[in-house]
């Protein structure tokens, strides 16, 4: 039960940041659902009439279920490799995110949204307002970068 | 037969490894890396050939990793569909590595790393007997495909680009997520997530049954099926047009693959369910065709019409029984080969012309006749005329369909054909047919002020475009070398060979059918010791 209701907990917060326009926020309500679909595996195994899986004599009927940890460890090794995938692309194509209000600065009014402003920008300490002042100088770097690649491949367009 | 299919794995670890072996090796084996991409990929198709081949009338391969007994062991199992399926999928491999080679696009250091992480991921994917494995191999395609979908983006629009790239990862995320619930609860209700052993346990158990649903619904979603369509319009034409031929043929696929798959052996396909599937995918045709109908640039036309296909091609899994299937996975195997092309043949002109809305490009039908020729076909193919093999396709997917006596299905797949040839009359008109566009009328500003403009903006892209249109307008006008046209046109003589030779690939879906219907040969191979 106790399970369940983490999982409802979890996906219902991760709809909440779903919601929201800016991309960081989003990420972090896909690593919600994330955990909440891990849980959902771990129930699977039968949590409510298994024990821990030591012991003297370890009864395979009663002892913790090792499959769906193992599944566990494999989706939660995808899930931050993609989350952290997100994140560069929240961080490098953030200027031109589509996704952000007008004012961009009014994304961090709420309790959350400084902090994350910060993951994604320069440092620590920078206001998301102050980050968004800096974005001309800041926002060449990877266009020039994607320009000059495109170079690289030689295709004319 | 045992030790036949202990090769199974070499499908997944053959082209991962060498991947890995690429990217060690970095920009030492950049010239060679191009050659082993070929090779890897060309050795990939003739395996699966040899798949193929062995089950004409040979039992299904399976194959235990590890050597655990069935049940226990992780399996790779290969049939006739999947024999059919991997073939196509290497073949489309190869060609779109030799297009991105002719382009340049391959010259990119992780490229070919890349496109081979993506086979390995797609063959275990289709291999696979297990769906927690599903799962990973999904995973592991979707993941080179996020980067070639950044790395291969053109140049210029790069809000529309990291847009396109964002909605396709978030939406994968999501559905993978959605997939993996799938599997858990599948899991809690059986204890087991091998396919064989999970064999018609959703006609037993309406737990399994909405447990396994869930899983459908995920792969609906990577299938692009109405009314969760939305994101892949979106997101294919924001990259490069190797790229986009590459996904179409084989992300979309995959998720089709699966769903006749789970659908055939863990429902068994069980009739309850089969309206909800004719609902939805003849839903799907239309909202895809009219779709494409309103987008303006060549590749957002395909790309839309693609979820019209999509919907034919799972007809087949919903118009259950030996026609319905056999049509469904010929449709399938026909699709892949023409969408490719059309996406390949439109690209090459896109390479060389510039990406540009519709009707801007015009007269490339006088310019460069053999781009136009491969072209014509394969729309031809798409609209199902004959003597190519769409005709075939959507021919035994209509008889299917009368055979069913779902009369008004049948209706909707004709009416949905002629929308289709409307949409590729727009594309032949917009960008093939009418004068030839001389490279200075492209814009207004003359050359010189163009480049000056460029130069200032530091933008080399265009420069390169400027300086190419100037060199052009003394050098002859086909601009589109033998190299860069030939994927599309080697893809347009294989769907008209398989509409002339129709009978032998029918033949061959309808074996891969028939163990689809039949699915004990499957299980047994699987759970055997």
């Amino acid at each position: 039960m106790t399970l369940a209701l983490t999982v409802g907990v979890l996906v219902a917060g991760a709809v909440y940041l779903m919601m929201q326009r800016g991309l960081v926020r989003v990420v972090l309500g896909f690593v919600l659902v994330a955990h909440a679909a891990n849980l959902t595996l771990m129930a699977a195994g039968g949590t409510d009439r298994r024990g821990e899986p030591l012991g003297q004599q370890p009864d395979p009927a009663t002892t913790a279920d090792a499959l769906p940890q193992a599944f566990v460890l494999t989706a939660i090794v995808i899930a931050f490799a993609i989350t952290i995938y997100l994140l560069v692309l929240a961080a490098a194509g953030r200027e031109d995110d589509d996704t952000d209000g007008p004012t961009g600065g009014d994304m961090g009014g709420t309790d959350v949204g400084p902090h994350l402003g910060e993951v994604s920008t320069v440092g620590a300490g920078t206001s998301r307002g102050a980050a968004d002042a800096e974005d001309p100088h800041e926002g060449e770097d990877p266009d020039e970068e994607m320009r000059h690649r495109d170079d690289v491949t030689g295709v004319p367009s | 037969m045992t030790d036949v299919a202990a090769l199974l794995p070499l499908f997944v670890a053959g082209p991962i490894v060498v991947a890995g072996a690429l990217v060690a090796l970095g920009t030492r084996a950049a010239r060679a890396a191009q050659a082993v991409l070929v090779l890897v990929t060309a050795a990939s198709t003739a395996g699966a050939v040899a798949l193929v081949v062995s089950q004409l009338d040979g039992p299904v391969l399976a194959h235990g990793v590890g050597g655990w007994p069935g049940g226990v062991a992780i399996p790779f199992v290969a049939d006739m569909f999947t024999a059919l399926m991997l073939t196509v999928t290497g073949l489309l491999s190869v060609v779109c590595a030799w297009f991105a080679i002719a382009s340049g696009e391959a010259a990119t250091r992780s490229y070919s790393p890349l496109v081979l992480v993506l086979l390995g991921g797609v063959n275990g994917a289709l291999l696979t007997g297990d769906l927690f494995n599903l799962f990973v191999f999904i995973e592991v395609m979707l993941l080179p495909s996020y980067g070639l979908l950044l790395m291969a983006a053109p140049g210029g629009a790069t809000t529309r680009r990291l847009a396109g790239v964002r909605l396709y990862v978030l939406v994968n995320l999501l559905t993978s997520t959605i997939f993996l619930v799938g599997v858990g609860l599948i899991y809690g209700v059986t204890g087991t997530v091998n396919i064989a052993e999970l064999a018609g346990a959703a006609q037993e158990s309406t737990l399994v049954a909405a447990a396994a649903a869930v899983c459908l619904v995920a792969l609906g979603i990577k299938a692009a099926v109405v009314p969760v369509h939305g994101w892949l319009a979106r997101a294919y034409p924001s990259t490069s047009p190797s790229v986009t031929a590459l996904f179409s043929g084989l992300h979309t696929k995959v998720a089709i693959y699966a769903i006749y798959r789970i659908y055939a052996t863990i429902y068994d396909g069980d009739e309850a369910y089969l309206w909800v599937g004719l609902l939805v995918f003849s839903a799907t045709m239309v909202v895809g065709v009219l779709g494409a109908v309103g987008e303006r640039s060549t590749r957002s036309i395909l790309a839309f019409h693609m979820v019209s296909q999509i919907g034919y091609i799972l007809l087949g899994v919903a118009l259950f029984g030996p026609l319905g299937l056999t049509a469904g996975i010929f449709y399938l195997l026909h699709h892949m080969i023409v969408k490719a092309s059309l996406f390949l043949s439109t690209g090459a002109v896109e390479i060389r012309y510039g990406t540009r809305p519709l009707g801007q490009v015009t007269g490339i039908a006088r310019t460069e006749p053999l781009v136009a020729v491969a072209f014509f076909a394969a729309a031809l193919s798409l609209a199902g005329l004959p003597p190519f093999s769409g005709f075939v396709a959507k021919l035994s997917l209509v008889l299917a369909a009368l055979d069913a006596g779902q009369v008004a299905v049948a209706a909707t797949a004709v009416a949905v054909s002629l929308f289709t040839l409307l949409s590729m009359l727009k594309i032949w008109s917009g960008m093939f047919w009418g004068r030839p566009t001389t490279p200075g009328a492209l814009e207004e500003a003359p050359a010189g002020m163009r480049l000056a403009l460029a130069r200032l903006a530091g933008d080399h892209r265009e420069q390169a475009t400027v300086l190419e249109a100037q060199r052009a307008d003394t050098a002859p006008r086909r601009r589109i070398g033998v190299a860069l046209l030939g994927p599309g046109l080697v893809l347009a003589l294989v769907t008209l060979s398989l509409g002339l030779g129709g009978q032998l690939l029918l033949d061959l879906a309808s074996t891969a059918a028939a163990g689809l219907l039949d699915t004990t040969g499957y299980v047994e191979a699987v759970l055997a010791p």
